[in-house]
């Protein structure tokens, strides 16, 4: 697998693998959580781990956090078996706003900058360094209940961070903020990114996935089905088809060759591999129907078709 | 519309079965509890009352009333203790069962003085023996009952005797007998001895017999305990009480943290850092333990300044007593929340257990005016234990070394519930 370059860090060599999962087995009872799945995050690269709700993400970000124990597989940490004391090499961010509510930012980061071994005055200095990182500085003294949904998030984000861990595991860290927050919290991922270390990120958000994260794996009945870069995904799922959108002026009287269309909907899908050669073909139908086209898309396949393809169904929050 | 929302609220309460057992179980539970203490006592037979006899006297006439008193079955008679070093019984003397009252073996001990015999007892003036009750404050109700049975007994068990005291007293003030009285009254007297012999003191009727005569037999109550003791020893025995019982709430409120850290994410985050859960349960273990600890001593403080409790001449037993009471206390907290899945149902939960545990363990009834199962009972909650040791310092005033029962049993259950609590939380360990 290579890495493609961030926007932030953009490597000439392949960067180590800092994360590596293989081959992760776990049942829970009857149920298959993880059948084989495997993934690497490489130093300086954010990747997003996507899926449909239970393919097996939150048990393969719990697992590499230590909090489920593996029927099969291993999991490594530059280059290590990764072992409660492996760890401490490790920042986790839940999905929940998992910090004290009553306690300020700045007494939040201080015990889990204890918990996770800073002290004196490296736990200090990464104190100072995560409120200014989370611009939180102005108010770090306010208990954190009195925060708004971006701030907390950023607190949470920091929370799991402080001690610099060379890995990251960042469960949902954006779900329920407003765009402005997401875009504050995706330019400190970068910032972490740009210093060397490997975020795993679990979204719902695909856009997302497609705008900010260097690499996709998609998971699905607790195997990885496919890994690369949003180009790579898409070459290797729909080859060179690219996707015609029509709109028309009314929803056609009768199906037309080629077309997919919803009853009733004045939008119709087509996929083509040649565009210079079928759309005029395509085009040509329309007029034929006597339908009027007001508007007229030809695009890639967006990850949102990658990943419908590959696991047969829509992801949504 | 009115009946919808009646249906949402009966449909909530028919699947919350905490819901249900605080509103229909624990009434019936806490109704029980008091019955069986002031009511009929669940078909229990009339508790018996604990009482020393000492028979300084020696005389026919004190063995005559002790052999009548054994034979109340309202009472439980003691008249000898066991001699530790020749592991024998010897006949206690009035040394031994003030120490026996004082150290709440018995609440009333009897001691029928020397001279007793000689002097006579019953009616007229002059000098007379006077029998001692040695009384613990504690139990108001118990030396009454002693004093009452004690007059009983004279009447029944005695009647030549009294007959004898009553013809003396009637010679003294009003004149000697005619001569054919005194024969009348000396043949009648063997006869009324014989028929006393022969009676017992369960015999159909015999409690019937006057039990409050006002003072057949001179009798002086002595509170054992010290100065004042009485009032102080109620002020430590309610502070204690209504301490340990919020004492339990406490802690088991804030070990509901724990069900907090699990729904905030923050458990997560702390078992996934360098902590592990055996550290995390002994931070919070020990953080409740100086919780209570504090809790205690302001409401004992409270008591000091406002009502006078003898905190400042206690304060290495007091000390001890709740450092080992929080302890076994947050432990209990403990298990609660582990042992819940939310914190609704730790709050109901915790209500029925800490109510229950607090009504039989003595929290809210002294547990030594209870019925004897009711006081055996008490002595499986925790309450109970941490009660007692609370009263052995401030009522009893007993050496430190008294209190290694209590204690111990209290150590024993915090090891037993910060075991459980151990083997509770795996559940939100490592899967």
């Amino acid at each position: 697998m290579s890495a493609s370059g961030s926007t932030a860090l953009a490597p000439a060599t392949v960067a180590p693998v800092a994360l590596d999962v293989t081959g992760a087995h776990k049942r829970f009872g009857d149920v298959t959580a993880l059948d084989g799945a495997s993934l690497e995050v490489r130093a300086g690269e954010l990747l997003a781990l996507l899926g449909p709700n239970g393919a097996g993400k939150t048990t393969l970000v719990r697992a590499v956090a230590g909090r489920v124990r593996l029927d099969g597989g291993s999991i490594t940490l530059l280059g290590r078996p990764l072992d409660d004391d492996g760890r401490a090499g490790l920042g986790l961010v839940p999905q929940e706003v998992a910090v004290y509510p009553l306690l300020s930012a700045r007494e939040n980061l201080e015990v889990f900058g204890r918990l996770n071994g800073l002290v004196g005055r490296a736990l200090r200095d990464a104190v100072a360094w995560a409120l200014s990182w989370t611009a939180l500085g102005g108010r770090e003294r306010e208990p954190v209940k009195r925060f708004s949904g971006g701030m907390r998030r950023r607190l949470n984000i920091a929370c799991g961070v402080l001690h610099r861990p060379p890995v990251v595991l960042l469960d949902e860290p954006t779900v329920g903020v407003d765009p402005q927050s997401r875009e504050r919290i995706y330019e400190m991922l970068a910032e972490l990114k740009g210093n060397g270390a490997a975020l795993l990120l679990t979204t719902h958000h695909l856009e997302e996935a497609e705008a900010r994260c260097d690499r996709i794996v998609i998971i699905d009945r607790g195997r990885s089905v496919a890994t690369g870069t949003l180009a790579e995904l898409t070459e290797r799922t729909f080859g060179e088809q690219h996707t015609v959108t029509a709109t028309l002026d009314r929803p056609p009287d009768r199906p037309i060759p080629g077309f997919a269309v919803d009853e009733g909907s004045d939008t119709l899908r087509a996929m083509v591999s040649d565009v210079d050669g079928e759309l005029p073909v395509l085009l040509r139908r329309l007029r034929e129907a006597g339908c009027e086209v007001h508007d007229l898309q030809v695009r890639r396949p967006s990850l949102a078709g990658v990943f419908l393809a590959l696991t047969g169904k829509e992801l949504r929050e | 519309m009115i009946a919808t929302v009646m249906r949402i609220a009966l449909l909530s309460l028919r699947r919350d079965r905490v819901a249900q057992a605080l509103s229909f179980v624990l009434p019936i539970v806490f109704f029980s509890i008091f019955a069986a203490i002031f009511g009929g006592r669940g078909g229990q037979p009339t508790p018996r009352v604990d009482v020393a006899v000492v028979d300084e006297d020696r005389s026919e006439l004190s063995g005559r009333l002790v052999a009548a008193l054994a034979k109340e079955p309202t009472l439980k008679v003691r008249t000898t203790r066991k001699d530790e070093a020749s592991k024998t019984e010897i006949l206690l003397d009035r040394e031994t069962a003030l120490a026996l009252v004082r150290a709440g073996d018995v609440p009333v001990a009897v001691v029928l003085p020397k001279g007793l015999g000689e002097t006579g007892m019953w009616f007229g003036g002059g000098e007379r023996a006077k029998v001692t009750l040695l009384a613990d404050p504690a139990d108001p109700i118990a030396p009454q009952m002693v004093n009452g049975l004690l007059q009983k007994v004279a009447m029944t068990a005695l009647p030549d005797v009294m007959m004898g005291s009553g013809i003396g007293a009637f010679e003294r003030f009003g004149g000697p007998l005619t001569p054919q009285q005194r024969k009348a009254v000396d043949s009648w007297l063997p006869e009324l001895k014989k028929r006393s012999s022969g009676s017992s003191a369960d015999a159909p009727g015999g409690s019937e017999a006057p039990s409050a005569a006002g003072g057949l037999v001179a009798t002086e109550v002595v509170d054992v305990m010290r100065d004042g003791s009485q009032s102080k020893g109620i002020i430590a025995f309610y502070a204690a009480g209504m301490g340990v019982m919020f004492l339990l709430f406490t802690c088991a409120g804030a070990g509901g943290a724990l069900i907090e850290e699990q729904e905030s994410g923050t458990l997560e985050r702390l078992l996934s850092s360098r902590l592990g859960m055996s550290r995390l349960l002994a931070g919070k273990w020990l953080y409740l333990t100086a919780l209570g600890s504090v809790q205690m001593t302001v409401m004992f403080t409270w008591g000091a300044l406002v009502f006078g409790l003898p905190l400042a001449s206690h304060l290495i037993g007091f000390a001890l007593v709740t450092v080992v009471t929080a302890a076994a206390a947050a432990s209990f907290g403990l298990v609660l929340a582990a042992a819940c899945r939310t914190r609704a149902q730790l709050g109901g939960l915790s209500t029925i257990v800490i109510l229950v545990m607090s009504a039989i363990g003595g929290s809210m009834f002294p547990r030594f005016l209870m019925p004897e199962a009711m006081q055996r009972l008490g002595l499986l909650t925790f309450n109970g234990w941490a009660l007692d040791a609370y009263l052995k310092v401030f009522w009893r005033e007993a050496p430190l070394l008294a209190l290694w029962p209590q204690l111990a049993v209290l150590v024993a259950m915090t090891a037993g519930f910060l075991t459980i609590t151990r083997l509770l939380a795996r559940r939100w360990e490592t899967v």
